[in-house]
Parts: structure tokens; C-alpha cells; sequence
């Protein structure tokens, strides 16, 4: 069983001589003439604007939060789901009871609102002095 | 000659120890993300040598998958706008290195003072069914708690993220 | 291409690189001032002892240790969840996640 695991191994190795040996041929063979426009972000002579390093919004946040969560849930059914044979009912009922809990939490999460993207309200210039009178009539 | 387990070994232990030096001294917070990825692949590896396969898989799903992402969602919600570079600073260090080196020396001797009880190991093709037969009835309560655990930290990470 | 497993690799060569792993976490913990890196270490630090308690496990032929380390694998990232939603909070608060900066609670 354990030499599967070398098959793994040997595959990484693989695959991580695979791009060393393509930068190193790269960096040999292609041929070296930077420029400004090469050289620019986006090659298709859009200039970029601001900072790369922007501050992501929190709200991405809860949505990490509930991958982590039903992440480890996955991990949890996978030994479950070797055994379900075995134990029948009963390892049903318990995963219903686990799987139950955590839906709370994700019910909990909807509930509160917590994946709602309230759009931002746009701001829609209104003109508060009139310049020219206008004719009611 | 030695055994190919002990070249393995030495190969991922190198790794691990040299990548979590990254962890602790790299200047950018980035570098320290992707050096602990190393670091957690390459513990899974030796619980591979270990036969704790599916805990290695664990390992891989849960810390590289999901732990190692939302660390990196945390570096990218916590960067100011207005400074570019995301550099840290460090304390004056002799302290930490011998309080440091103090447990390092505290726990070889540990090490080495102990007998510990080592049996032939049981000969085992797949971890995943023990493992899944004690979860499901020996360890019923953990894991039934477990569940309740993760929803405690679903609800209080959420509402410690909400905008009040 | 067989790895057949032999004791070739004793329980000490494991112990070591965990208490070294250990100790790196530590020095981690106590020089770097940014919030995330030293919950990193504490990674590391947990990463450690995940590792001795699975070559404890291995070594002593008892495999309820693997369920050991299954548990706190659910629960460090149940704590991984809660650590970054306080870091992320501080930093709504205080625009820093430099520690030496939150100090509110310092007399």
C-alpha cells in the first residue's frame, strides 16, 4: 500500500522537474530584448492603476469561514462513508445527527444575513437650486 | 547504504525545518504563507512514513485546504491601503532565542532520559476503516461534539466579522 | 519501486525534528509583532505536536492516537476560524495588526 504512496512521490518529482527544466531551457533559449511595453502588466497597453496590494472586503471572510467548516465536515464523512456498510442504521443516524448540527450553523449564517452583498446605493447627482425658473404653465 | 525510509526522512525533515525558518524569519508576510505550505506538505509526508495515511490526507485537506486559505484571506483583509509593502517588524531577539533554545534543551533531555514503549508495529493495510469504525462508536461523543465545536466557531467567527 | 517499511527510522529521529519544529515555533511567537505570523507559529508549534503524537501512535502499535490527531486537526481549524475573525476584528478596530500597537488592555 505504501508503495502508492511512492507513485505519489515519484509523480511530484516528476511534475517538479517538469517546470524547472522549462524555466531553465527558457532562460537559455529565449532570446532577451525588454522593453517598456513588454515589460508592462497587461501587454495590451492598458496601464495599471493603484495599488496591487488592496484590502479585500470582510465579507469574503464568512464565506472562507463556511468552507473551512463543511471542509473538515468532508473530512468526517470520508471514514464515515468506509464504515456505512458496516454499521448501518445507526452510523446513519449519527452522521444525520452531525450533519444537522452544522446546518444549523449555516442556517444560523443566512439568517443573520451574513451572505447578503448589499450592493452599494449609487449616488444619483440631484440638483438642489434651480438656475433657471422653469414655467409651470 | 541506508534504507530508502531514512533518506526519505532526512529529505523531508531538511525541508520542514528549513521552510519553517522561512515562516518565522521571512520579511514578507507572503513568503511566510507559502513557506508554511511547504512545511504542512512535507508533515504530511512523514505521516506517511508514519502508515498514518488517511491522517495525511487530513493533513492536506485541512491545513493546506482550508486553515493555509483562510490565512491567506486574512493577510489580504488585513494589508493597509495606504502602506504598499507588507513588511513586519521584529523585537530585539536574544530573549526569544533563549527562552527558545531553553525548551529545545528541556525536551531532548526529555528525549533522551525517557524509556519509551516501543511495540512491533500492527500490520495494517488501510487506517481509514479503524479509524471510522472507533469514530463511529468507541469515540461517538467527540465526535458528535466535534460537530457542535464547529458550529460554536462558525457562529462566533461570524459574528466577530459582522460589521456592527 | 517497493517502499516496504522497516525500523530503520526510530522513534527518536520523529521526536527530534518535532522538538526542533516546536522550538522554531516558539522563537516565532515571541520576536515576530505581526498578528498573522505569530499565529503561524502556533501552526507550526501545533504542527509539531500532531507529529509526535502520530509517531508515538505508530511506534506504540496503537492506533487510537490517529483519532487523537483527527480531533485536533477539526478543532485547530475550528480555533484557525475564530483566531483570524479576532485578528480581522482587531484590525477593524485599530488599522494595525502589529501587536505591539493594540495595548488598550496594558496598564
Amino acid at each position: 500500500m505504501f508503495a502508492d504512496y511512492g507513485q505519489i512521490l515519484v509523480f511530484m518529482l516528476f511534475a517538479i522537474a517538469f517546470v524547472a527544466i522549462a524555466f531553465f531551457v527558457a532562460l537559455f533559449l529565449a532570446p532577451k530584448k525588454p522593453s517598456y511595453s513588454k515589460e508592462s502588466t497587461y501587454e495590451c497597453g492598458e496601464d495599471t492603476e493603484g495599488e496591487t496590494w488592496v484590502r479585500f472586503n470582510v465579507r469574503y471572510y464568512v464565506v472562507a469561514l463556511i468552507f473551512i467548516i463543511f471542509d473538515v465536515e468532508v473530512v468526517f464523512l470520508f471514514p464515515w462513508a468506509v464504515v456505512f456498510k458496516e454499521l448501518g442504521l445507526f452510523a446513519f443516524v449519527e452522521m444525520a445527527v452531525f450533519l444537522i448540527i452544522l446546518i444549523l450553523g449555516f442556517v444560523y449564517v443566512l439568517a443573520k444575513g451574513d451572505l447578503q452583498w448589499d450592493k452599494p446605493q449609487p449616488v444619483i447627482p440631484e440638483l438642489k437650486r434651480q438656475i433657471f425658473k422653469v414655467d409651470s404653465n | 547504504m541506508p534504507d530508502i525510509n531514512t533518506i526519505l526522512f532526512y529529505i523531508f525533515a531538511f525541508l520542514i525545518v528549513s521552510f519553517s525558518f522561512i515562516v518565522v524569519f521571512a520579511k514578507n508576510i507572503i513568503y511566510s504563507a507559502v513557506s508554511l505550505f511547504v512545511t504542512l506538505f512535507g508533515t504530511a509526508a512523514l505521516y506517511i512514513l508514519l502508515r498514518a495515511d488517511f491522517l495525511a490526507i487530513t493533513q492536506v485537506m485541512v491545513y493546506i485546504g482550508g486553515i493555509l486559505i483562510l490565512l491567506i484571506f486574512g493577510i489580504m483583509m488585513t494589508t493597509r491601503i495606504t502602506d504598499s509593502e507588507i513588511k513586519t517588524t521584529n523585537l530585539s531577539s536574544v530573549p526569544a532565542v533563549f527562552v527558545s533554545a531553553g525548551v529545545f534543551v528541556i525536551l531532548i533531555i526529555v528525549l533522551l532520559t525517557t524509556k519509551w514503549n516501543i511495540n512491533p508495529p500492527v500490520e495494517n493495510d488501510v487506517t481509514v476503516n479503524r479509524i471510522g469504525n472507533l469514530l463511529l462508536t468507541t469515540y461517538l461523543l467527540p465526535f458528535e461534539i466535534a460537530s457542535v465545536v464547529l458550529l460554536i466557531a462558525l457562529m462566533g467567527a461570524a459574528m466577530y466579522a459582522r460589521k456592527k | 519501486m517497493i517502499f516496504i517499511f522497516s525500523n530503520m527510522v526510530s522513534l527518536d529521529y520523529f521526536l527530534t525534528l518535532s522538538i526542533i519544529l516546536f522550538s522554531i515555533g516558539v522563537i516565532g511567537v515571541l520576536i515576530r509583532r505581526n498578528a498573522i505570523i505569530i499565529f503561524m507559529s502556533i501552526e507550526l508549534m501545533l504542527n509539531s505536536v500532531n507529529l509526535s503524537l502520530i509517531s508515538f501512535s505508530s511506534f506504540m502499535g496503537d492506533s487510537q492516537g490517529q483519532i487523537l490527531v483527527f480531533f485536533v486537526m477539526a478543532v485547530a481549524a475550528a480555533e484557525a476560524a475564530v483566531g483570524l475573525a479576532i485578528i480581522i476584528a482587531l484590525f477593524r478596530n485599530k488599522e494595525t495588526i502589529n501587536i505591539d500597537e493594540i495595548n488598550i488592555l496594558k496598564w
